[in-house]
């Protein structure tokens, strides 16, 4: 006890206890206001991996498929596609994918897990216009144009395995987003985790 | 009457009572002594608290049949525009008001800028209101997401991707700010809860805050003189005279005038030609067809050309993200005694007027496509832009003190250092190129001349020369 009657030592160990007691609730106040910002689990299921079945895609055609609100493309590939690709590497900016966004597994010559399959997303890599599927020969004014995708805002091209071409303002190859094959005609978009 | 004006009297010893009511009346109105040569560049600060009230007084009218959904957003501004009564009206004077918060605001920077109000011991003052502004751009940006049309919504796209440029944290970051994958009716409706809540109230507060520092401190007027050294018997200083009346009826006028223009705005040209209201904003979001062409409302024009200038994104972001706080180092790196414009030496004023030039060209080129030649000169104003804050302590220097010495001696080195690399890299470039002699090169050999100029003689030639500071203030 001091002089005038105060306990400065309880006093001060009362303030502190109070000070860190306090100030760790405040902390463990804001998790939650931080995690209400955070997608919701509506949100989350919304943007969850989509399955797709892709059994009924035709060699040569496109299905398209929404996943967390932007376009997938799912294109089949015939052989004469795929022999199409070595022979426009002197054409197109990134012919190895070198600077473009894809998982490890589609970073090769088709930028696929099975060559059959591209998987690519509709998001232009210039400012995110969905670009069109154009066929072998489409686009007349191409000479010898073997297929892929064309970008109707500003003009840029994609083969067939979704490589710019030089010329172009889009800089980089379309992404291709994580994905599985669940079995030989099923597909799921999204999600990677255990995939080879 | 006289029985009429004594019960008035009484009431008001009644609340006086009760709540310090003459006691901030006088302190902050009719016994606040402003300096009696306040011109025209003073009438802003009170402008803005006028166009503060417009967008709360609109906003809060806005709020009520305004609907914070993807799904209704847009059509329930058209039926504000359309079928509620004067519906048009709130709604541009909220629109435009915004382009005027940012143009009074700006002009009230500048301000301080010319007669050097930041500096002691006006600095927290400085602080504070660069605070209001960050809030301001904060308000802006959110606010503009709500019409949920075409540029509202790439606009935002655009900004929040910016998140994603940080390394590592990026990605989650910009999902956290988002709430969703890609900005969504989620996105809308938190950017709606900061539009009209969140942010005004802390604008609000600083607003406050601000006016309580000026009146601690005392304003600063175009001599630069502070009217406190000289006071009278009374201990009322000489210079200075009661904000209220003198001030109040002149900033009734400027606000009687800057409300003609405003109005005329509103009710002749709410678009602007595009730049208060963009056109492309007249579609509804869609959010799988991007604009071909993304600007920013005129107001951020200056930063999104240093954003696009920079090659690389998250160096551009980097730039971004210092230009505007740099602000806060102004009371700091100016180091001449002298405050105001009048009787600075040439050097600052040749320094201030090239960052005008690099401010306003900037902000024209953030409105333009960016072409090569135009990314050039939007390179070449950022780095005019950042060398009047890294040059200041060089130019305002007449204390010559071990310290600005070290400083100069120091940016000296490493500015003529970067010039070498640049001059080196370019050459290379060239010959590569085998383009010797071209535009591109006449246009680097210019803007490496100008900044050569700059450097060296803002910089090192000599030390600036301040005029003599009269003892009380003056009417020019």
């Amino acid at each position: 006890m001091s002089e005038d009657g105060i306990d400065k030592d309880r006093r001060r160990f009362l303030t502190t206890t109070a000070t860190v007691i306090g100030g760790a609730g405040a902390v463990a106040a804001a998790i939650p206001f931080v995690s209400t910002l955070l997608p919701s689990e509506r949100t989350k299921a919304l943007g969850a991996p989509v399955r797709v079945d892709i059994s009924d895609i035709l060699p040569g055609d496109l299905k398209r498929v929404s996943w967390q609100g932007k376009a997938v493309l799912i294109l089949r590939r015939d052989e004469e596609a795929l022999n199409s690709l070595p022979g426009l590497d002197e054409k197109v900016s990134d012919p190895d994918s070198n600077d473009s966004e894809q998982p490890d597994y589609a970073k090769n010559q088709y930028r696929s897990v099975k060559p059959e399959y591209l998987i690519v997303q509709g998001w232009c890599t210039h400012l995110g216009c969905i670009p069109t599927y154009a066929r072998k020969g489409e686009i007349a004014e191409i000479e010898n144009w073997q297929g892929g995708f064309f970008c109707p805002c500003h003009g840029s091209r994609f083969d067939l395995a979704g490589r710019v071409f030089k010329g172009v303002p889009a800089p980089l190859n379309l992404i291709v987003p994580p994905h599985q094959y669940l079995s030989d005609s099923e597909v799921l978009i999204g999600d990677d985790s255990g995939a080879a | 009457m006289n029985t009429l004006i004594k019960l008035l009297y009484g009431f008001r010893d009644w609340i006086d009572d009760r709540f310090p009511l003459m006691q901030n009346w006088n302190e902050h109105l009719a016994k606040y002594y402003a300096p009696k040569n306040f011109n025209f560049w003073y009438f802003f600060g009170s402008l803005a608290l006028l166009v503060l009230v417009i967008q709360i007084v609109t906003g809060i009218w806005l709020t009520m049949n305004y609907k914070p959904s993807a799904d209704a957003a847009f059509a329930s501004v058209e039926y504000i525009m359309r079928d509620v009564d004067w519906g048009w009206w709130i709604r541009y004077m909220h629109s435009t008001g915004a382009s005027a918060f940012f143009i009074t605001v700006y002009l009230h920077m500048y301000r301080g800028l010319l007669y050097g109000s930041y500096k002691q011991p006006r600095e927290l003052l400085w602080i504070l209101g660069m605070l209001i502004y960050f809030v301001l751009a904060g308000e802006s940006f959110f606010g503009y997401l709500l019409p949920w049309g075409q540029m509202s919504y790439w606009g935002a796209q655009a900004i929040t991707s910016l998140f994603g440029a940080i390394p590592v944290i990026g990605e989650d970051l910009t999902i956290w700010v988002r709430g969703d994958y890609v900005v969504s009716d989620v996105t809308l409706n938190r950017f709606f809860s900061l539009h009209v809540i969140a942010l005004p109230l802390l604008l609000c507060g600083l607003v406050v805050v601000h006016i309580l520092a000026l009146h601690e401190v005392g304003s600063n007027n175009p001599d630069g003189i502070e009217i406190k050294k000289h006071k009278g018997p009374d201990g009322i200083p000489l210079d200075g005279i009661p904000f209220h009346p003198y001030y109040t009826v002149k900033d009734i006028v400027g606000a009687v005038v800057f409300l003609l223009g405003f109005f005329a705005v509103v009710f002749f040209w709410p678009e602007m030609g595009g730049y208060f209201l963009e056109h492309n904003n007249f579609f509804p979001a869609n959010t799988l067809q991007t604009p071909e062409h993304i600007a920013p409302v005129w107001y951020f024009t200056p930063y999104y050309a240093m954003l696009r200038a920079i090659p690389d994104l998250l160096g551009g972001a980097l730039v971004m993200g210092v230009a505007l706080p740099i602000f806060f180092l102004l009371p700091w790196i100016d180091r001449s005694p002298v405050k105001s414009i009048r009787y600075r030496g040439w050097k600052f004023k040749t320094a201030l007027a090239a960052f005008t030039i690099a401010f306003l060209g900037l902000g024209w080129l953030g409105i333009e496509l960016a072409t090569p030649v135009y990314t050039n000169l939007a390179r070449f104003f950022t780095v005019v832009y950042f060398l009047f804050f890294i040059l200041f302590p060089c130019y305002t220097s007449p204390v010559d003190s071990l310290v600005a010495r070290y400083y100069r001696a120091g940016v000296k080195w490493i500015l003529r250092l970067i010039l070498a690399y640049l001059v080196i890299d370019q050459l290379a470039v060239m010959l590569d190129d085998k383009q010797i002699i071209d535009n591109a090169f006449l246009g680097f050999v210019s803007g490496y001349t100008l900044l050569v100029i700059l450097i060296e003689v803002l910089g090192f030639y000599s030390l600036d020369i301040d005029k003599p500071v009269p003892d009380r203030v003056t009417y020019s």
